[in-house]
């Protein structure tokens, strides 16, 4: 029994899956951010495995660049998380539905 | 069979990892989960022969990002419980519907795709060292690669400006 490529995708999927599940369920927004995060790093999976399979180096440079993206997307995230914080005194997203209709 | 034996452990830890983030009230334990996900996928790189990306998993995302969610828990998160329990069961009832049923999709639309590789007699060696990664990163895609330059100052002066601009006065924005 040797590992295949349909292994890591399959728990790339499911990584993703949870993910998903993650930002739907929750409703605290730091937690919700490190679902999206989950989900990158699932996707950063497929690109490695792929790129294994096909024997390509592009998949890996194509992950290089998922993380150069999550990395700027983390830092400014935060950043709104810290500062609708320090108006609203709390982090969870219900309660900051001020926009809505 | 060593491959297999270590596949089979931290894609459990993985998955583990994964749920007990989003299940976990502490919002510490959450970011400890995704820590040991992350680990787990970057070991996984280095059983695919990905080495340069899982060292640059580690570095990037075990090291910055969570050394960053973990300030930022530090200030917000820890002392506001999650109103997890309180949620209504059919919302989670629904979520676990939404997640089985795109993880199916997910594994339905791979089957239905042939990955092919790149020649009948099987696939080239790969050695995914910094030095291939390099000459592909700066040979092909080097255009890309200098507007992730610019995102990146670009994210850095928003950052700043979202720290530094915090005084105006809730009256003066909301008009």
């Amino acid at each position: 029994m040797t590992v295949t490529v349909t292994w890591f995708l399959l728990l790339a999927a499911a990584l993703f899956s949870i993910g998903v599940a993650g930002v739907l369920i929750r409703r605290n927004a730091l937690v919700m951010f490190m679902s999206i995060e989950l989900m990158l790093n699932a996707v950063n999976l497929t690109f490695v495995a792929v790129s294994h399979e096909l024997g390509l180096i592009e998949g890996q440079v194509a992950a290089l660049f998922v993380m150069v993206v999550a990395a700027a997307e983390v830092t400014v995230g935060l950043a709104i998380i810290v500062a609708v914080f320090r108006t609203r005194s709390t982090a969870n997203v219900d309660e900051l539905a001020e926009m809505s209709g | 069979m060593a491959e297999t034996i270590i596949f089979i452990l931290f894609a459990a830890v993985a998955l583990v990892g994964a749920v007990s983030m989003i299940t976990a009230s502490n919002t510490v334990y959450s970011a400890m989960g995704l820590l040991a996900t992350m680990f787990s996928i970057a070991i996984l790189y280095v059983v695919l022969d990905a080495h340069f990306v899982a060292a640059v998993q580690v570095i990037v995302y075990a090291g910055a990002v969570m050394t960053l969610f973990l300030f930022v828990i530090m200030m917000v998160g820890v002392d506001k419980p999650d109103a997890y329990g309180a949620q209504l069961p059919i919302q989670r009832f629904m979520t676990a519907v939404v997640a089985l049923g795109l993880f199916g999709a997910i594994a339905l639309a791979g089957r239905a795709v042939w990955i092919t590789g790149s020649d009948a007699f099987g696939t080239p060696a790969l050695n995914g060292t910094a030095e291939a990664v390099a000459d592909e990163l700066f040979g092909t895609w080097m255009v890309p690669f200098l507007s992730t330059v610019m995102l990146l100052t670009i994210a850095a002066v928003g950052t700043i400006a979202l720290a530094y601009f915090r005084d105006t006065p809730l009256e003066e924005v909301s008009e």
